[in-house]
Parts: structure tokens; sequence; C-alpha cells
């Protein structure tokens, strides 16, 4: 039985556990007693019942399943293949597991492999049998005890809204299990990461070349993990980014919330927000099809080296589509600066850009400081317009015509495509990982608090 | 005035005031000409990011049309039944795996008569798309009764045809430098001549899954593994995104844990995408053992990634309803929960469907992290559930850009097209609920 059935049928049954919990309260209704709740309530606490400790025993069971398969599949290899090292283990069970859904790739399997997914299929078809049989039998329970806990005192409504609040409350914290959970993993993987290489080389090694090869006796197997020209590479595209985004967004701010007529500022800001919402992969074919080589001849012409995947191609890309960011976030703190301000510095006889730029921008200067901080963090995580149109080899320069690597799009390249298992050069993008996610949630925790805190000053 | 000496003959000396009011106008002229290039810096601004736009649209529109288009050549094709059914029993069967090479073999030569030479004749085939027997075969499938009689058959060319036809190469350009020679010109152009060339919409764009060869790719798969990855996250964010809105708006206490919560959404919001990838990746694939490239998963990880967006959409949603609203609620005796799901939830649905709309746009034209749970593999087949291996649009424009085909800057720019369309539509429904549903307070 397929997990979406089994749903269907525990919705079945605990709608059943409903309707017979409120029949049940409306006839006490009718045989005269007054009852505490509405015979909805007592429905609702008969739904609940049913119904949620099914599910969570259904959604832990589907948990469980996966861990517990992998160690089973792995007690039952022979002896000499549980000695391997944890990548070839994993990547043996991987294979028991491919056989099991029937797909057989390349290598012809051993009859060994073949009884062992035969195994893992049968424990497999076991396991899903006695938890449709566990969670069915749980719902009918809760269902039956719904009803039978019917009576004119219980408080079912107290309950019942006890329970959605609960409800509630464990979705609003399904935000903090997401952060745990890329903090655990990253930690996790990186510390194994660590294991093989110092950290003290990853952060300052000066090569990046993560090639390790697949035979040890391969020349220049070791690989070497210094991530400087990636960090180095990433500042590089920000601040082209930058230079592109910060003058043209915070002067299309200023623009549209101070000059332009309700006219222009309705048909401008759409279109600055359609940036905003292209998908970047778009954004990286423009830049990899047209802006690159738009660069390439440009340079030709004036006797200028470009490469084919310089930075300033991929920055320059990036920065127009930081550009609604930085604007629609500028034109908000400009907006909040009370017009009082304003008012008095016309008093005094400015004009009106020394108006804004002697009193709007210092008096908004903490807030558009903290949009470009979101937009650096921006430009520093954004991942498909440098794996379309930046290099992949790490050059240590600050040659914006050159080809440089990023942190993201060494991630994607170490991740995609044929995977050793717990092999450094897997583990590091993990730990790449790790300090793109904690420079960028510094980033984002000043810049949040710099606007909120300024936001305060004029509310 | 009589002791300040004269400048210049004929022009009155200026007295001290005078003088005064010349270096304010100069003064006034240089603050204003300050102002207009301020304001003109403003525009020009504007000017250069919405001139990107433009100019990005035009260049992916320009090449994106051809993409949509595939040339055509018609055959006069004898459907031999000797060759294909010689039993004659029309058995489906049998005429599924028949040969009908030697039938378009046969058909080509009879359109371009005259070709003995291996080599040429090998050119000849390569003529037509990759696999030239499918439609020929599923003509035959769909019209049995046609066996034994000629009949005209349309087949897609090969990609570096199409290419020349919608006008990729130059005929001017030295033979060496293009990918197509001068003797296939002179076919074309006889073809052409002769009535046989076509270029008209690809029946492949959007009835066939992904394939090597640019003719015969299309974006079906993609379309449908995008369908599939959308609605699992749709399922997922949706409730839970209401239930915490719900919760942090209108039950949660002022306290540590509750700033906590709401400082943590925040935060998850500017996480970057591709770090969601690489926690589909250790949690979803390694350590609960999902499956690889399969839209479950996909639309599991975009769930995560789009719900701080819908979060906060719905707390704005909710945060519009008026307190009247909920004191009124409570005054005639509603509970918390009555006050909620009675009067404030309803009253704040249209807010919450455009937050949820905008949501799936932004998931729908998310790529990094699904590159990191295996999307990325060359799927061939439609997907036909949520756990079958698949791709989804956006990262279906990423494998074809990298595709050395020149046919395949086309069809990359034709799926960019289709993707930006159902991004239109969405935001378009986003705006019309808006419009239609929203009331001020």
């Amino acid at each position: 039985m397929s997990s979406l059935t089994l749903i269907l049928i525990v919705a079945a049954i605990a709608a059943a556990g409903f309707i017979a919990a409120r029949a049940r309260a409306q006839s006490l209704a009718v045989a005269g007693s007054t009852l505490h709740s509405r015979p909805v309530n007592h429905g609702a606490m008969g739904f609940v019942l049913a119904a949620l400790p099914a599910f969570l025993v259904l959604c832990l069971w589907l948990a469980a399943e996966g861990p517990i398969g992998t160690a089973a599949i792995e007690a039952g290899l022979s002896a000499a293949e549980q000695e391997l090292p944890d990548a070839e283990r994993g990547l043996l069970v991987e294979r028991i597991r491919n056989i099991a859904a029937g797909i057989e790739t390349g290598e012809v399997s051993s009859e060994a492999h073949r009884a062992a997914a035969a195994a893992y299929v049968d424990a497999l078809a076991a396991s899903r049998l006695w938890m449709s049989i566990i969670v069915i039998a749980l719902s009918v329970a809760g269902a039956f005890i719904g009803m039978t806990r019917v009576s004119a005192e219980r408080r079912a409504r107290n309950e019942a809204e006890r329970v959605a609040r609960a409800i509630m409350l464990v979705a609003s914290l399904v935000a903090i299990l997401t952060t745990i959970g890329i903090f655990m993993s990253l930690i996790f993987e990186s510390v194994r990461f660590f294991g093989k290489v110092p950290l003290t080389e990853f952060l300052f090694g000066l090569e990046w070349s993560p090639q390790t090869a697949i035979r040890a006796d391969q020349v220049g197997s070791s690989g070497a993990f210094g991530a400087v020209p990636l960090f180095l590479g990433t500042t590089l595209i920000m601040l082209i980014a930058m230079v592109v985004a910060v003058p043209v967004g915070l002067f299309a701010a200023i623009y549209l919330s101070e000059y332009a007529g309700p006219r222009t500022r309705a048909v401008v800001k759409p279109l600055l927000e359609v940036l905003a919402g292209i998908p970047t992969v778009v954004y990286g074919f423009f830049a990899a099809l047209t802006v690159a080589p738009f660069l390439r001849e440009i340079g030709a012409t004036i006797g200028l080296d470009v490469a084919s995947e310089s930075a300033l191609a991929a920055g320059a890309v990036m920065g127009i589509m930081i550009v609604p960011f930085i604007s629609s976030l500028s034109d908000d703190v400009i907006n909040a600066v009370p017009q009082t301000l304003r008012d008095g510095s016309y008093a005094m006889g400015a004009t009106k850009s020394e108006t804004i730029r002697r009193v709007v921008l210092p008096a908004a200067l903490p807030g558009i400081v903290g949009a470009v901080l979101l937009a650096v963090s921006r430009a520093i995580g954004e991942t498909m317009i440098v794996v379309m149109a930046a290099g992949l080899a790490g050059n240590l320069t600050f040659n914006p015509l050159d080809a440089v690597t990023t942190v993201t799009v060494q991630i994607k390249t170490l991740l995609v495509g044929d995977q050793e298992f717990d092999s450094a050069k897997t583990l590091s993008a993990f730990a790449l990982g790790l300090v793109l996610f904690l420079v960028t949630l510094v980033l984002n925790i000043i810049a949040l608090r710099t606007v909120q805190k300024y936001r305060e000053k004029y509310d | 005035m009589t002791d300040t000496p004269a400048t210049r003959p004929g022009t009155p000396p200026k007295t001290p005031e005078e003088h005064l009011f010349e270096d304010t106008k100069l003064h006034l002229f240089r603050r204003y000409a300050a102002e207009r290039r301020f304001r003109l810096y403003g525009q020009i601004a504007i000017m250069v990011a919405l001139g990107m736009l433009g100019v990005m649209l035009f260049t992916i529109v320009g090449n994106g049309w051809k993409g949509f288009l595939q040339t055509y050549v018609a055959l006069d094709v004898y459907l031999d039944p000797a060759k294909i059914d010689p039993a004659g029993a029309r058995d489906e069967a049998k005429l599924r795996n028949a040969d009908y090479l030697p039938l378009i073999k046969d058909a080509l030569d009879e359109a371009v008569p005259g070709v003995t030479e291996r080599a040429e004749r090998r050119l000849l085939t390569g003529f037509l798309r990759n696999n030239p027997t499918v439609p020929v075969r599923d003509f035959v499938l769909e019209n049995p009764h046609l066996i034994g009689t000629t009949q005209r058959i349309w087949i897609a060319t090969s990609d570096d045809i199409d290419v020349f036809a919608k006008g990729g190469y130059d005929r001017a350009m030295p033979e060496g430098d293009r990918r197509i020679k001068d003797i296939e010109i002179a076919w074309y152009d006889m073809l052409w001549n002769a009535g046989r060339i076509e270029v008209r919409f690809s029946d492949v764009l959007f009835s066939a899954g992904d394939s090597r060869e640019p003719e015969n790719a299309g974006l079906l798969g993609a379309i449908m593994g995008s369908v599939f990855t959308l609605l699992v996250c749709l399922i997922i964010t949706l409730p839970i995104g209401v239930l915490a809105a719900i919760y942090l708006e209108e039950f949660a206490p002022k306290n540590r844990i509750s700033d906590f919560i709401e400082v943590n959404i925040n935060n998850l919001a500017a996480v970057p995408s591709i770090v969601f990838g690489l926690l589909g990746l250790a949690i979803f694939l390694q350590f609960f053992g999902m499956p690889r490239s399969a839209p479950v998963v996909g639309g599991t990880v975009l769930a995560l990634l789009v719900l701080p967006t819908i979060i906060i959409s719905a707390r704005a949603a909710l945060k519009a309803v008026p307190p009247s609203i909920r004191e009124a609620a409570r005054g005639v005796g509603a509970s918390e929960l009555q006050v909620v799901t009675h009067h404030v939830l309803p009253l704040a649905m249209p807010g919450i469907m455009t937050g949820t709309i905008i949501g799936m746009a932004h998931a729908l034209g998310e790529t990094a992290p699904l590159l990191m749970i295996g999307m990325v593999a060359f799927i061939v087949n439609v997907p036909e559930g949520f756990t079958d291996s698949a791709t989804v649009l956006p990262v279906q424009i990423f494998l074809w850009s990298d595709s050395p085909e020149r046919a395949f800057v086309a069809k990359t720019s034709a799926a960019i097209m289709v993707l930006l369309g159902f991004l239109i539509l969405m935001n378009l429904a986003a705006i019309m609920i808006r419009r239609r549903f929203e009331r001020r307070w």
C-alpha cells in the first residue's frame, strides 16, 4: 500500500471519527443534557484523535525507513565488504538499493548482491505492511476513543483550541528546524572535511584544485584545498556587481521617490520589479550568450585581452539583477524620512538635489547601508549567473577581465555529476557551504538590525 | 558710481550690489545646473536598468522564436507492404518493429535523384532528423489501411539544416567555416524550389522529453517535472506557512521565543538558495535515503526555501485585517480560534493567495538547489509521478544552454520564453486576485 493511499484511508477514518463523535454529542443534547461544548467541538476532537497519532507514526516510520534500511544492508554485507572504507561501502549500499529498485547500471551485480537486494525488497514490503496495520489500528482506536469520551461535561472546545494552537506552534517551529537542519548538516560534513584537510590550509591556502584522483597512484592525486582564490573571486564579482548596482539602484530610487510623478512611478516601479522576478538562469544565459562575447569583442577592438568567462560579464549582469533589490529597499527608507526634514531644508532655500544630498540621504543612510549589505549577501550567494558565466579555475587575480571562480560555482561543480562519497572533494563543498552560510548570515543579521533600528527611529 | 573705474568703454560701470548680484546669479546658475545633473543621473539610472531589461528580453525573443519552429521536409514515401508488413496481417506489434529506413531512403532518392557516392549518400540521410523513421512509423500505426500507397510525410530535418533554414548560416561563408556543406545547400535549394521544405511550429517542443538531438528535444518532461515539483512544494508550504503566520500574528505571546522565531524566519529568507540544496542533499538524500532527481525531494527543498516568504506575506495579510473585526467577534462570544477561522482568515485570504502565488513563481524559477539533489540528470522520459526521475524548466534551460549544438541556442531561448510565460501568468493571477478581492479598511 502506498503511503498516499494510507494517508487517504486515515483521512477517511478521521472523518468517520468526526461524524461519530459529533453525532453522539448531538444525541446527548437531544436527550436533554446541557453540553459544555458544541457537538462540532467534540467532532473535531474525534478527528484529531483519529488522525494525529496515526499521521505522526506514519511520518516517523517513513523517516526511519531509510537509515534503518541502510544499516540492515550494511549488516548483510560480507565480512570483507564490511572492512571497506566508508565511501566504498556507501556506494555498495547504494548499488544494492538500485538493484532492489530495478535499476541496474553498468556493472553486473554479483549473486550475493542480488540476494541482498531481494532480502531488502522483502524487508521493505514487510515494513510497509506492518506500518499500514499499525497506522490503521491507531487511527481506528483514536476514532473510537474520541467517540467514547463524548460527555456533557467534557470541555471539548478548550481541548480542540489547545490542539489547534499546538499545531500552529509546531508549524512555526519548522523555520527553526530548517535552520538547525542546515546548520547541522553543514557542520557535520565540514567537521569530516576538516578531519582530512586542516582548517588553516582551507582558509589561508592559495591553491584550489580539488580534483583528487580516483586511483591513489595517479600523478597529482593529492588535491589542494586552499580556498583563498575562491574567496577572492567571489569578492571580485561581488564588487563588480555592487559597482553596477549601487549607483544605478540608488539613483533610480532617488529619482522615483523624489522627482518622478505618480504616473512615471506607476509605470517604472513594476518594470523594475520585473527585473527581480526574472529567474537567475535567464540572467546566466544572457551573461554567457550575449554580454560575455560583447565584452570580448569590445576588448579586442581596443586591444585588451578579455577572457571569455570574464569576471566583468558575470559581475555586470549580476549587478543588473540586484538593481531592483537595492532600489526598492532604498525607496522604502527614503520614503520613511519625514517630510518635515525636507520642508525645513527647502525653507532654508536649498534646491531639491541639495536637500536630497545634505538632508534626505544622511537621514536615510543607515537604511541604505542595510540595503547594500543585503544586496552583498545576495551577490555572494548567487549561483546560476556565475555557474553559467564565470570560470572554473581558481585564479589569484583581481583583474576583472580575467576568469575567476566563486564559492557557489565550486559547490555546484563538486556536487553535480558523479560523486565519490566521503571524499575530501565532495566534503569540501559542504565546508564552502558553511563559509557561505555563516558569511551571509552575519551580513543579514547586521543588515536587518540596521534597517529595523532605523525604521523605529522615525516611527 | 564715480569711484569705480569703467572697465570697458560703452558699458556702464557696476555697483558693488550689482557685483554681488552677478555672483549670486552665477552661483544660482551652478546650483541649478547641479540640480539638473542630479535629476539626469536618476533618469540615466532608470534607463540603464530598463534598457538592460529590454536588451535581455529582445535577445531572448530574437533567438527564441526560432526555437518554436522546426524545418520539415516532405518525402513521398511508398509504404511498401513487402518491406514493412510481409505477412499482410497489419499486426500492430509487427508494424511497430518494422524497419522503415529503406522506405525513407527510397523516398529520399526520389526527391534528390542522382546521389550515388557513399559519403554523399550518408550526408543525404543526415539531412533528416536523428531517428527519421519515427514519424513514418507513427503515420503507419495511425493509418494501417494506407499501406501499399504512396504518402507525403513531413519529416523534421537535422539541426544544422534547421539552423540554415532559419538563416543561421551565411551562404557567402567559406564551406569550411560552417557546419553545412555546399552540396547540402544545393539539395536544400532543390527541395525548397520543389515546395518540399516548410518551416512550421515544432511538433516535439510541447510533446516530447529531452533529447541530445536539438530537433528531437522537447519541453514536456521539464514542464511535467515542474508541475509535480510545484505541487509538492505547494502542498507542504501552504498549510505550514499559513499556520505559522497565524500563530505568530495572532497567538504568539510577546516573549523571547517568539522574537527568536521571527528573527529566524527573516534570516532564513535571505539564506542563499544553494545552501538549501546542500540541506536537501545531506538530509533528504543521504540521511533519509529519498530518491535522487525526484520531484518529492525537489518540492520539499523548494518548500523550505519559499516558506519564509510565504510566512512573511501571510503575516502581512493578517496584519492588514483591522483589530475592530477581532474585537467584534470576541464581543459576540467567539473563541480565539473562531475569531481567526471565521473572521480574520477569510478576510486575509486574498492577500495570502497573492503571496502564495508569488512564492510559487519564485519556486518555479529556482535552479541552484535542484542541481544539488540530482535534478540535472539527462532524462528522456516524461515523469509520471512524484518519485520518477525528473527535471524542471529552469534546469532544462541550464542543461540546454550547456549543449554545444547551435540549434540549442534557439531552443534554450524558446524554453526561457515558456518559463517567462508561466511566470507572467502566475503574476497576472496574483495581480488579478489582489485587484478583485483586496479590501482597503
